[in-house]
C-alpha cells in the first residue's frame, strides 16, 4: 500500500562524488504496520459480499415465500417457541464470543479459551436445534421439494446454518492454533475476524427470525 | 544518514504496530460495559418482536410494522456494540463499503419484490389454466 522503495545517493548525486562507495539502500516501507487494518478492511469487504448473497436468498424467499403449491404453509409450520430458543443459543454466542475478545486483549489465555468453547458449545446447540428443525419437517413431508415457499425457505436458513457451520470449524481451528502458539499477533488478528464473521451471522440471523419465521407466523 | 532514516523509521513501525494491537477500530473497541449494554438491548429488542407475535394482541399489519422497525434498531445495536461500527474505523471505508451495500441491497430487494408482486398481479386470471392445458 504504502511502498516506498528508497534508493540512497542514486544516479544524479553519483556522478561528481564517487567517495560515497555503499551500495543503494532499498528498503520497503511500512511494511507491516497496518496489516491488522488492511485486513479487517478486506475482511469487512468479504463480509458485505456475503451480505449480497444473503440479500438475494431474502429477496428470493420474499417473492416466494407465499407460494405453497397447496402444501403447508409458514403459520402451519413453523414452531416459534423452538425459534425463540435458537435465537437465544445465537445471541448468547455472540456475547461470549465478545467476552473472549475482552479476554484476548487482556492476553489471557486460558480464559480466552474458555469463552471460545463456550462459544463453540452455543454454536453447536443452534446447529442442532436447526437440524432438529429441519429433520421435523422433512418427516413432516415439508422437505424442499414440496413447494417454491419451502425451497426458498430451506436455501436461506440453511446458507447461514452452513455458514454458522463453518465458523465452527474456524473456531475450533483457531483454539488449537491459540493452544499451541498462544495469544501471538497472528492469532489476535484470526480472532478478530471470526468475531466480525460471527456478529455478522448474527445480525443475518435477526433478519431470518424477523422476516422468515415471525413474518411467516403472522402471513 | 540512510541508517539514521532507518533506524528512526523501525522505532515509528513498532510504534504503529502496537496502536493497531490495541486500539484496533473492527475488533476490540469493546470494553465488558459496551457488551453488556449491547447484549441487554438485543435480547430486549428479540424478546418484543417474539411476544408481539405469539401473543398477537395488535393486528398483523402494525405488529408488522413493529417487529420490521425492531430488526433494524437490533441490526443497529448489533453493528455499533458488537461489530464496533462507526464513521471513523478505517479511515472511513467501512463506513462506505457498508453504506455501499446497504443501496445495492435496498435496490435489489425492494425491486425484486415490487417488480414480482406487480408482474404477478397482472397476469390475467385465465391465464394460468390455458397455459397449463397447452400441450
Amino acid at each position: 500500500m504504502t511502498t516506498t522503495v528508497e534508493a540512497m545517493h542514486g544516479s544524479h548525486a553519483g556522478h561528481d562524488t564517487p567517495r560515497d562507495a555503499t551500495p543503494p539502500v532499498f528498503y520497503v516501507r511500512d511494511e507491516h504496520a497496518h496489516e491488522a487494518a488492511s485486513t479487517a478492511l478486506g475482511f469487512w469487504i468479504y463480509l458485505m459480499s456475503d451480505c449480497l448473497i444473503f440479500a438475494v436468498l431474502f429477496a428470493t424467499y420474499g417473492v416466494l415465500g407465499a407460494s405453497y403449491a397447496g402444501g403447508p404453509t409458514a403459520k402451519e409450520l413453523f414452531d416459534l417457541p423452538l425459534v425463540a430458543l435458537n435465537t437465544s443459543m445465537l445471541l448468547l454466542s455472540s456475547i461470549t464470543y465478545g467476552f473472549a475478545m475482552l479476554a484476548m486483549e487482556k492476553g489471557r489465555t486460558a480464559q480466552t479459551q474458555g469463552w471460545l468453547a463456550i462459544t463453540l458449545l452455543f454454536g453447536l446447540a443452534f446447529l442442532g436445534i436447526e437440524l432438529y428443525e429441519f429433520a421435523h419437517l422433512i418427516h413432516e413431508g415439508a422437505g424442499p421439494w414440496r413447494s417454491a415457499f419451502l425451497s426458498a425457505f430451506f436455501t436461506l436458513v440453511g446458507t447461514h446454518g452452513l455458514h454458522v457451520t463453518f465458523g465452527s470449524v474456524w473456531l475450533v481451528t483457531l483454539m488449537v492454533q491459540v493452544a499451541r502458539r498462544g495469544l501471538i499477533p497472528a492469532n489476535r488478528r484470526r480472532l478478530m475476524c471470526l468475531s466480525m464473521f460471527w456478529h455478522f451471522l448474527d445480525v443475518i440471523w435477526i433478519g431470518v427470525f424477523t422476516y422468515v419465521y415471525l413474518m411467516g407466523a403472522l402471513r | 544518514m540512510s541508517t539514521h532514516a532507518h533506524g528512526d523509521h523501525h522505532v515509528d513501525h513498532g510504534h504503529d504496530h502496537g496502536h493497531d494491537d490495541h486500539g484496533h477500530p473492527a475488533g476490540a473497541h469493546g470494553t465488558f460495559g459496551s457488551y453488556m449494554i449491547g447484549f441487554v438491548l438485543s435480547v430486549i429488542l428479540t424478546v418484543i418482536p417474539f411476544w408481539l407475535v405469539m401473543n398477537g394482541t395488535l393486528d398483523n399489519t402494525t405488529t408488522t410494522v413493529v417487529i420490521l422497525a425492531l430488526a433494524v434498531v437490533q441490526i443497529i445495536v448489533h453493528m455499533v456494540y458488537f461489530l464496533h461500527m462507526n464513521g471513523r474505523a478505517e479511515g472511513g471505508w467501512s463506513m462506505l463499503a457498508m453504506i455501499f451495500t446497504i443501496v445495492v441491497v435496498v435496490i435489489m430487494f425492494s425491486g425484486s419484490l415490487w417488480v414480482m408482486y406487480h408482474m404477478n398481479h397482472n397476469m390475467m386470471p385465465g391465464m394460468t389454466p390455458d397455459m397449463s392445458k397447452m400441450p
